[in-house]
């Protein structure tokens, strides 16, 4: 049981009602401290919605009616263009007369797909390379960490373009690639937490009881490095998504039929002065989902960051003062 | 006489690092599993055209002959010939390289003077309506990949103008040469998103580098040698908060000599961006080699430049 865990009974003395006092995990805290943030808690719901449709797009898709790869005859209009949104076609229909909601709610599956997957790999790949070379150090450190430099320095779109071009694109291979540039901002992070993590006590008592290497880097060290990289990792799922849609857009990603919302956006801009909502769903979309990870990973930093409650003091004494003229009962002082 | 060392050194360590480029994009290109004599010779070409184009091109030698090839070209700044259309690659370089410098060029000092100034504003003024409206900027900078920056504004700009017989504002690309006018007609849509994307970096710099060195000492000293608030900051606050500012455009003008290949292939500019992109996926190898060194040589005239401005800038610095 650790310490934050333990309940105790406080000022029990007389017969004043027994107050209990619950000690607070630095998680609980955070978790507090993210709920009353509500651009950050308006982000997460328009996340689950987003995801939501995406996983059920094959469901809806038979709800409408329309399969995704399908061109309808009632899909362009006499001159052979796409037509407007209306209650057959909810967000019109694209060049070849397909349902473009349908294809926007595929489109999802990707971009959600790529952005997690790549993320999940890259920082996977990051906090081990990371850690390797801040706890190793020495040549190992040096090496790492020059490369770790010059993966940060690419110019990555040119490489990323070679890279695609060269094994051929495809879902898998866009993953690669993106996972491929996203490790090393991981990297550097971790490199230093655990640069300073490793001079703690706790890992010299571990060592001194005889624990190994990998046991100290994963069971000392890793859990300490979770709130960052949580951080980060958050942060990183909008750049793959954009990322995925940019090479789409350039013809090296996702490739059509399939539907990603960069890919889309590239057929678009054929028809982009005839026919508005083939640029502006996916567009819209796109923007809405990279503002929402966006805003999410701010309010997760400010949760964890145990400063934003100093920087933020001056703008809470002042919300309590309010409180307080309205009768209300100040909200408890929290403690980082 | 320390000036001289200094370039002298930075020099010979660049044409190392564009040594290591060569090796780097030549094995990457030349390993990759793409045929480019299959795509010279057409449909259905016979196996004795295909083995006459690769020895035509040199491709049936050892890799390591090729190389030394091409080396010995390159000393004599000979880029090579496109295996695509058979142009020299020097002379598709010098007919890109005027779009993709307009963008940089114009896009970085479009940048600057936004970046800047709402990084200097949200850093003095913070908590306020002005730096509430920098920092709502940075975040639809960052939020809006570029591609769809420039559609929007090709929808929202380029489209109504054209509509309603005001034809200032073109896609595609026109020298200066005609007309200046003209040229800025075509260019002022890329510039504006190439700024605005970029813009939101430098202004989250500008403000976190002089926030930090507003709180230093010596612009406390300033303070209590009772020179005016704007005299502390234009001289003496800012002058060494710009220095991460000068690296990040170091690294952006050598990432953007190597082409905005969005922003190109957005409003049809045709630059060394778009040219590398066609380059790339036809397996055009040389001109994608002759790409990556040129913006090598930009990344690496860069940082020098870049080093040389630090000591201007912060006295602190040395060049070594």
């Amino acid at each position: 049981m650790s310490l934050t865990q333990i309940e105790f009974q406080a000022g029990g003395a007389g017969n004043a009602p027994t107050q209990v006092i619950k000690g607070r995990s630095p998680w609980a805290l955070a978790w507090r401290r993210l709920r009353q943030d509500k651009v950050a808690v308006a982000a997460g719901v328009l996340i689950i919605i987003l995801a939501l449709l995406a996983i059920l797009a094959p469901v809806i898709s038979s709800w409408v009616g329309h399969p995704p790869n399908t061109p309808y005859n009632n899909g362009t209009n006499s001159q052979g263009l796409p037509v407007s949104p209306s209650g057959t076609f909810l967000f019109g229909t694209d060049g070849l007369g397909r349902d473009l909601f349908v294809r926007v709610l595929y489109g999802a599956q990707i971009s959600l797909l790529v952005g997690i997957i790549a993320t999940a790999i890259g920082t996977g790949a990051g906090v081990v390379m990371g850690m390797t070379a801040g706890y190793f150090g020495g040549v190992v450190d040096t090496v790492l960490a020059r490369f770790i430099d010059s993966v940060l320095a690419f110019p990555y779109v040119v490489l990323a373009l070679a890279l695609a071009v060269v094994f051929g694109p495809s879902l898998s291979v866009t993953i690669g690639v993106i996972s491929f540039f996203s490790w090393a901002a991981i990297a550097r992070v971790v490199r230093g937490q655990t640069l300073s993590i490793k001079e703690k006590e706790y890992v010299e008592a571990a060592r001194s009881i005889g624990s190994g290497s990998w046991r100290i880097m994963f069971v000392d060290i890793l859990p300490n490095l979770i709130a960052p990289v949580l951080v980060l990792a958050t942060l990183a799922i909008p750049t793959a998504i954009v990322f995925e849609a940019t090479l789409s857009y350039l013809g090296v990603g996702v490739q059509p039929p399939t539907s990603s919302w960069g890919n889309l956006l590239a057929q678009a801009q054929q028809f982009y002065s005839t026919s508005w909502w083939y640029l502006v769903f996916p567009a819209g979309f796109l923007l809405l989902t990279t503002l929402a990870f966006n805003l999410l990973g701010d309010g997760i930093r400010d949760a964890m960051d145990p400063r934003t409650e100093r920087v933020f003091a001056a703008q809470r004494k002042g919300r309590r003062a309010e409180a307080r003229r309205a009768g209300r009962t100040p909200p408890a002082a929290e403690v980082g | 006489m320390a000036f001289a060392t200094f370039i002298v050194r930075r020099l010979l360590l660049g044409i190392v690092v564009m040594w290591f480029v060569t090796i780097g994009t030549f094995l990457l290109f030349f390993v990759a599993p793409q045929d480019p004599a299959r795509l010279l010779a057409g449909k259905n070409p016979t196996t004795q055209e295909i083995a006459d184009i690769n020895h035509r091109l040199g491709l049936d030698q050892p890799l390591i002959v090729q190389y030394g090839h091409y080396l010995d070209r390159l000393i004599h700044f000979n880029l090579g010939i496109s295996f695509v259309n058979g142009v020299s690659v020097n002379s598709i370089l010098k007919q890109d390289l005027p779009p993709t410098l307009s963008l940089m060029v114009g896009g970085a000092l479009l940048w600057l003077i936004v970046g800047l100034g709402a990084g200097i504003i949200s850093a003095t003024r913070a908590r306020t309506v002005l730096d509430r409206v920098a920092t709502t900027g940075v975040l639809i900078g960052i939020t809006f990949p570029t591609f769809v920056f420039g559609l929007v504004l090709l929808f929202i700009i380029y489209l109504p103008l054209n509509r309603a017989g005001f034809h200032w504002v073109q896609t595609g690309y026109e020298g200066p040469t005609t007309s200046i006018v003209g040229w800025a007609g075509h260019m002022i849509l890329p510039w504006i998103t190439i700024a605005a994307v970029s813009a939101a970096t430098y202004t989250r710099l500008t403000r976190g580098s002089l926030l930090d060195t507003l709180g230093e000492d010596y612009v406390r000293t300033a303070r209590s040698k009772g020179l005016t608030e704007r005299r502390v900051l234009y001289r003496h606050a800012i002058r060494a908060a710009l220095t991460p500012v000068v690296s990040q455009l170091g690294v952006d003008m050598g990432t953007l000599a190597g082409g905005a290949v969005v922003t190109e292939s957005v409003f049809g500019l045709g630059g060394i961006g778009q040219q590398s992109l066609t380059s790339i996926t036809t397996g055009d190898t040389p001109v994608v080699l002759g790409i990556v060194l040129m913006a090598a040589l930009f990344v690496v005239v860069a940082n020098i430049i870049v080093d040389v401005l630090y000591s201007v800038l912060d006295p602190r610095v040395k060049l070594s």
